[in-house]
């Protein structure tokens, strides 16, 4: 695979759910996406939008009324069969009964990995999101931020090539919530893998995103892509720099005036860095086709 | 027997943090020193009482003539209350095997299907409804009342419903979110049943266990009533009390107790070193 073909390609994804054959909600309405190898997608937008469903689509943990996902140039469960994904959740869904060791070997235990392999890199996981001297500590010692760490060590031990986060620092205070965005930053940086990362607020999406992808609800729907070309590495002085405050403000304007492309434009037009350039994906011609519908 | 009150216990779990040895022994004294101080009140209490009634009424021996009983009959030919222990004890255990086992199957088969447990599950509450215990009579019949296996069986049948409704309930409320992760991992059923339904249960196996300890006591001794071999302590109760010699009465109920208590910790100490890790195990730190 070149690494201009994209890591995850959503084509015309509608989700309706419906109870007893009659329709509900429409959660998501022909959402087309492109994420590159490498990238740092966040998805932000209004409770409701579609920003879980949207993440749980492509990790195949339900299938879409309609639409295609494509995955590393398969589809979806193909990848989800393959341990394409690591999942990383609002909650960091440990078990009680296993230790922080034992919690991140769990997909190595069902992946079959031998023994020595699974401690081993258990142990390296562990160190990376610096936990290590914490291996035979059970989830219940353990702080909130650092029960997350174990999650997202638990989701990087078998090398999956995507990451997808769901809201996973939303129940942190704002300090661990900072500290936790360097950490995932270093370990992005690292590692190399894809992460599409769901958040709530507007900095986060920001400091850690290349791109970030704006949505509306109801239904759910991509308004608008910003490309972030802050400097990398990213650290505390970013948070500070004059490039930093015009993005937030961007991604503030699009998430209160969506449909309207001046932010966009204005950004992605300054856009520098490597990983935003690129074909821009099919999605922001959808801002057209939209504004000529509606 | 049932109203045996659980309490976390201090310091336990091989104690944690620097405490001392007798630092950790005065902590558990005074966190069982309610308890002691209740039951030899009791007793002194029984024993005052039963002593000014004496010559009176024989209903309610002192706690006294009760040890007495138990040193004088405990291997007698009339009321053999040692073997009796023994013999109830047993066909208790027996059933409490039988019955934990099958109601863990039955659990682990209905988990694995949606249907299967949405019909098992309101049968299982219905039975339960049941007053199971008024059958002992039909299982003395169809097991052979001479025979121990209709008392087990009794027993086993109580025993079973709140093991395989818990143990249900054990295997099918893991978190959705835990299944999600799994299902990210292509992990197969199996291994989701041994890896997260089955730990997941268990706290609530051990519930059921200890509730059934208690079961499987009433179950082996209320089928004893009706009929059976006579060294057991349901006959002895029922041919003591109609022989007026209640002291012999009192002295099989409280051997019935101590099996029951005893039964029940063993359990306890199991589920401690069985399931440290749960919120229900850990010492308060
Ligand atoms: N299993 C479901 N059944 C029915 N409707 C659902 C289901 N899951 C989500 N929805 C609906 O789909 C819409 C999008 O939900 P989703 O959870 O994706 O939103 P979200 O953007 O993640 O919101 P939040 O930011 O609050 O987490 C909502 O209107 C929700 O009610
Ligand atoms: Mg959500």
């Amino acid at each position: 695979m070149t690494d201009n073909a994209p890591v995850v390609r959503l084509d015309g994804i509608t989700m309706t759910f419906s109870r007893g054959g009659q329709a509900l909600t429409t959660a998501l309405e022909k959402i087309d996406l492109e994420i590159r190898r490498g990238e740092f997608v966040s998805l932000i937008g209004p409770s409701g939008c579609g920003k879980s469903t949207l993440l749980r689509i492509i990790g195949d943990l339900i299938a879409p009324t309609a639409g295609e996902v494509t995955v590393n140039g398969k589809p979806a469960t193909r990848a989800r069969l393959d341990r394409d994904y690591g999942m990383v959740f609002q909650a960091p869904v440990l078990f009680d009964w296993r230790t922080v060791q034992g919690n991140v070997e769990l997909p190595l235990e069902i992946l079959r990995f031998d023994r020595a392999k699974r401690t081993a890199r258990a142990r390296e996981m562990l160190e990376l999101v610096e936990l290590g001297d914490f291996v035979r500590h059970h989830p219940y010692q353990l702080s909130g931020g650092m029960q997350q760490r174990v999650a997202i060590a638990r989701a990087l031990a078998f090398e999956p090539s995507i990451l997808l986060m769901d809201e996973p620092f939303g129940a942190l205070d704002e300090m661990t919530r900072e500290r936790m965005n360097l950490e995932v930053l270093r370990i992005w940086e690292q590692t190399g893998t894809t992460v599409v990362f769901v958040t709530h607020s507007i900095p986060e999406a920001v400091f850690l995103s290349s791109r970030v992808v704006v949505m509306s609800p109801r239904p759910g729907r991509i308004t608008n892509i910003i490309d972030i070309d802050l400097q990398r590495p990213r650290n505390d002085a970013t948070r500070e720099t004059e490039r930093y405050f015009e993005l937030v403000t961007a991604v503030r304007e699009a998430l209160h005036h969506p449909g309207s492309t001046g932010s966009s434009g204005s950004t992605s037009s300054t856009s520098s860095s490597g990983s935003a350039a690129g074909p821009r994906p099919p999605s922001t011609g959808r801002l057209a086709v939209e504004g000529a519908v509606g | 027997m049932s109203a045996v009150v659980v309490r976390t216990r201090p310091g336990g779990a091989g104690g944690r943090g620097q405490e001392t040895w007798s630092g950790r022994w005065v902590r558990r004294l005074r966190f069982y020193l309610p308890a002691v101080v209740v039951f030899v009140g009791t007793l002194a209490v029984w024993q005052v009482f039963a002593n000014a009634l004496a010559g009176k009424v024989t209903v309610l021996p002192a706690p006294s003539v009760i040890v007495e009983t138990l040193r004088n009959h405990w291997d007698d030919a009339r009321y053999p209350l040692g073997a009796a222990m023994q013999g109830t004890l047993t066909e208790a255990l027996g059933g409490l095997a039988l019955g934990t086992l099958a109601g863990v199957l039955v659990a682990l088969a209905s988990a694995r299907f949606l249907t299967a447990r949405d019909i098992l599950l309101p049968v299982a509450v219905a039975a339960s409804a049941i007053p199971i215990i008024a059958m002992a009579p039909l299982f003395n019949a169809w097991f052979g009342i001479l025979n121990p296996l209709s008392k087990m069986m009794m027993a086993a049948v109580l025993v079973f419903f709140p093991v395989m409704a818990n143990v249900t309930l054990g295997l099918v409320s893991v978190d959705k979110a835990a299944l999600e992760l799994t299902r990210s991992y292509a992990s197969s059923e199996w291994a989701v049943v041994r890896k997260v339904r089955i730990p997941n249960a268990l706290p609530y196996f051990f519930t059921a266990l200890k509730l059934a300890t208690t079961l499987s006591l009433i179950g082996a001794i209320v089928a004893e009533y009706f009929g059976g071999q006579r060294n057991v302590l349901g006959r002895i109760i029922v041919e003591s009390a109609s022989s007026l010699a209640f002291d012999v009465t009192w002295a099989a109920i409280m051997l019935g107790a101590a099996s029951g208590i005893v039964t029940y910790l063993v359990v306890a100490l199991l589920e401690r070193l069985v399931i440290p890790w749960h919120a229900s195990q850990r010492s308060e730190q």
